[in-house]
């Protein structure tokens, strides 16, 4: 392994970097994805007739590249990160952290080769087939068991708060994993889940709220409490918060999964109960966003120079106002109205776009800069990435309010003859405006995602040229 | 940032905060309650399946209202199946079907749920119940309408139409926005594979599909030399007609 900095004698940051640059890729391509399956919502010739490219084929990859692709690469390059500075120690095992870089990157192509086929379990966010859940499994674990052992052997007495995040995830997500990819195969392609109807309901549900909790939240917020204090470089403004912060959220999120199933079949008592504690789960999501925000008290100045603290501070907005939303539309009052409609999508962008990619990308920028052990090739990019991400988020997100909304009403109008006054294909058509201007605002993201690949490329090769040598190494 | 900051909020959590092994074991306690509590009662509740429910089977037993699941007597093949008899495992061109929709991701746009609501009453038809969807491995609720609910579309069209509709959709409805199928025209389901899907289905932990020898037996010769398309018209012309609903019986606890 060459040495870049002087860093890299105590720590091994080449698998940081190449999960940082694969990171920014997969953002690029998931969201862009995403772009084209928004559009062939909105102008339907663009399936063109072609199976591998049909929305229902190419939606599993969408979410698949962006929660998976990009998501698990920067929670990877931001994890082995974070542990080595916190713990002040090397990984416990850098060859298996470049088996993980390895693994993970399978995983991925065969996501990309096996979804467009049509192979899938069916299951929204754990579609891939058994042969590839059980290579997620392996490399899972090996993740999981590199990063503690790594806070095991670190040089710290108390484990930092972040790590403390990681490891709910490590755990909730192979409990989850395991559970919900349970099938008999039929073929090396092919499997039956081994649960049906109602329980698979609820495990998928179970599995599906939590991929979204602690591989999206947790994950995530391991991230936010070391990148913000770094970035605005204060201290985390309360520590008790973020104990307080830690267990409710990790007790609390594994819950909520019912929610998704209000007035099914499901028996009552699952999803009141999952509504319950939704409503709940305010208190430890706006605990540990106003501990983020408040982080910054003092250095709220730097917002005007600092781009990347930008996009750490308004992912934490987007964290608090999508915590806000989610409790209320897990009441079964809301839910009746937003179930099945746009309005779940928004959502879920608003987390997603607003909250997990904004918080990645700011770490990401951090990262770049301390690996690489330069300045950002261009400052004034990084600022337009920011505006681009954010109006698109809002153009997104607005979109698929009115739009979900609208659905909703629509579908529960009816006329003073006590006949329902929509057709089904009535509002089908009343959101073709919509759907254009969700595609327009999937265009104006991916657009910054796209300048945050150049400007780092471009700080990359800039650092490599100052230095001489190859930063991003030939050889593993 | 406050002084008291800097005092630990507990004994125990200090504790914890040094040691890794406490740390993993409390994590890994406090993320298992929420999904034990809420998914392993699932199982062992009669109230969750609509055919195991108390109520509901004392109404079946004293002939009030319609049997929930099909008893199948000896020596009947699932063709003798009529609508209304009952919940009945998928005959082997709608599960082939059923394999169809699962694998063009049918159910990213459309649910399998009918929630008690009048308008979804009036525009799909009777509320959905657990025991439907007992042999679906994996269930195909779904959980968007970019399209319609097709709990009940069995019967509400003919053959063709669903033929012309996936098809071409603009051609019969305008406003559609759903990709034409035409490729499942050409595509001829896979007949040496069904016996195997069958098989599985009977060997499940959970709600195994009650197929005899002589259903799987049979499986081969009914799929042959059929079209992808006309398996999932097989398979969405079977659902939401199994049980036949009384007015005014509630149906879910």
């Amino acid at each position: 392994m060459e040495t870049t900095q002087a860093a890299s004698a105590k720590y091994d940051m080449d698998v940081v970097r190449w999960f940082s640059i694969a990171a920014v890729i997969y953002l690029v391509v998931g969201t862009l994805i995403g772009v084209w399956i928004a559009a062939e919502l909105a102008w339907p010739f663009l399936n063109f007739d072609i199976p591998y490219i049909t929305f229902g084929r190419l939606r599993p990859l969408h979410t698949n590249a962006v929660i998976f692709a990009f998501g698990g690469c920067t929670l990877m390059a931001a994890g082995f990160y974070i542990v080595q500075r916190t713990g002040a120690t090397k990984l416990w095992s850098n060859r298996l952290a470049w088996f993980t870089f390895w693994g993970w990157n399978l995983i991925i192509v065969l996501a990309v080769i096996t979804l467009p086929l049509g192979i899938t379990q069916s299951k929204e966010y754990a579609e891939l087939e058994w042969p590839i859940d059980i290579l997620i499994a392996i490399v899972w674990l090996a993740f999981g068991l590199n990063y503690i052992m790594t806070i095991a052997i670190r040089k710290a007495s108390h484990i930092y708060v972040s790590n403390w995040f990681f490891m709910g995830m490590i755990v909730m997500i192979t409990y989850l994993h395991v559970v919900n990819s349970l099938a008999i195969p039929v073929s090396l392609t092919q499997s039956y889940s081994i649960f049906s109807g109602v329980q698979d309901a609820m495990v998928q549900w179970w599995w599906g709220h939590n991929a979204v909790g602690f591989y999206l939240t947790a994950g995530f917020l391991g991230i936010m409490y070391y990148f913000v204090p770094k970035q605005a470089n204060r201290p985390v403004f309360s520590y008790r918060l973020s104990v307080l912060h830690f267990w409710t959220l990790m007790f609390g999120y594994v819950w909520l999964g019912s929610h998704h199933l209000q007035y099914t079949a499901l028996p009552d008592w699952t999803g009141s109960l999952g509504a319950a504690i939704s409503l709940a789960m305010i208190i430890p999501s706006w605990g540990g966003a106003m501990n983020g925000m408040m982080t910054l008290s003092g250095a709220w100045d730097r917002l005007r120079t600092d781009y990347i603290l930008r996009f750490l501070v308004v992912s934490l907005a987007f964290y608090a106002m999508s915590t806000f939303e989610g409790p209320v539309m897990s009441i079964k009052t809301v839910n009746a109205l937003s179930h099945y409609t746009d309005w779940t999508i928004g959502h879920v962008h608003s987390g997603a776009l607003g909250w997990v990619a904004m918080v990645a990308i700011g770490a990401l920028y951090h990262m770049v800069k301390k690996l690489w052990n330069t300045e950002m090739y261009s400052d004034n990019l990084v600022n337009v990435h920011f505006w681009l991400t954010t109006i698109g988020t809002v153009v997104y997100v607005v979109a698929m309010w009115v739009s979900g909304i609208m659905q909703g009403l629509m579908w529960r109008d009816y006329d003073e003859y006590g006949t329902l006054t929509y057709t089904f294909v009535e509002s089908v058509s009343a959101m073709h405006p919509y759907y254009a201007m969700r595609a327009i605002g999937g265009i104006i993201f991916n657009l910054g995602a796209w300048i945050m690949l150049y400007n780092v490329v471009m700080t990359v090769r800039q650092a490599s040229a100052a230095r001489g040598i190859n930063v991003v190494p030939a050889k593993a | 940032m406050s002084d008291q900051d800097k005092i630990y909020s507990t004994k125990f959590q200090d504790r914890i905060e040094r040691s890794t092994v406490l740390m993993f074991v409390m994590v890994a306690m406090v993320v298992a309650v929420g999904g034990i509590v809420e998914i392993v009662p699932l199982f062992y509740l009669d109230r969750t399946m609509t055919h195991l429910s108390p109520d509901v089977k004392g109404k079946v037993a004293s002939k009030e209202i319609s049997p929930i699941v099909w008893q199948r007597q000896p020596g009947q093949t699932l063709d003798d199946w009529k609508p209304g008899d009952g919940v009945r495992p998928y005959k082997p061109l709608e599960l082939a079907g059923r394999d169809v929709y699962v694998r063009e991701g049918c159910y990213l746009c459309h649910s399998q749920m009918i929630r008690p609501f009048r308008d979804e009453n009036d525009r799909y038809g009777h509320y959905s119940v657990s025991s439907e969807s007992m042999y679906d491995h994996p269930f195909q609720w779904g959980s968007k309408r970019t399209g319609p609910d097709l709990a009940r579309v069995g019967g509400k069209y003919s053959d063709e139409w669903h033929h012309r509709h996936l098809m071409y959709p603009r051609e019969v409805v305008p406003e559609s926005v759903m990709p034409n199928y035409v490729f499942l025209d050409k595509g001829k389901v896979d007949a040496k594979q069904i016996k195997k899907n069958m098989e599985a289905m009977r060997s499940m932990p959970f709600y195994p599909a009650p197929y005899t020898d002589a259903d799987i037996a049979s499986a081969k010769d009914a799929v042959e030399g059929k079209t992808e398309l006309e398996a999932l018209i097989a398979y969405l012309q079977s659902l939401g007609n199994h049980i036949k609903f009384t007015e005014g019986v509630n149906y879910r606890d």
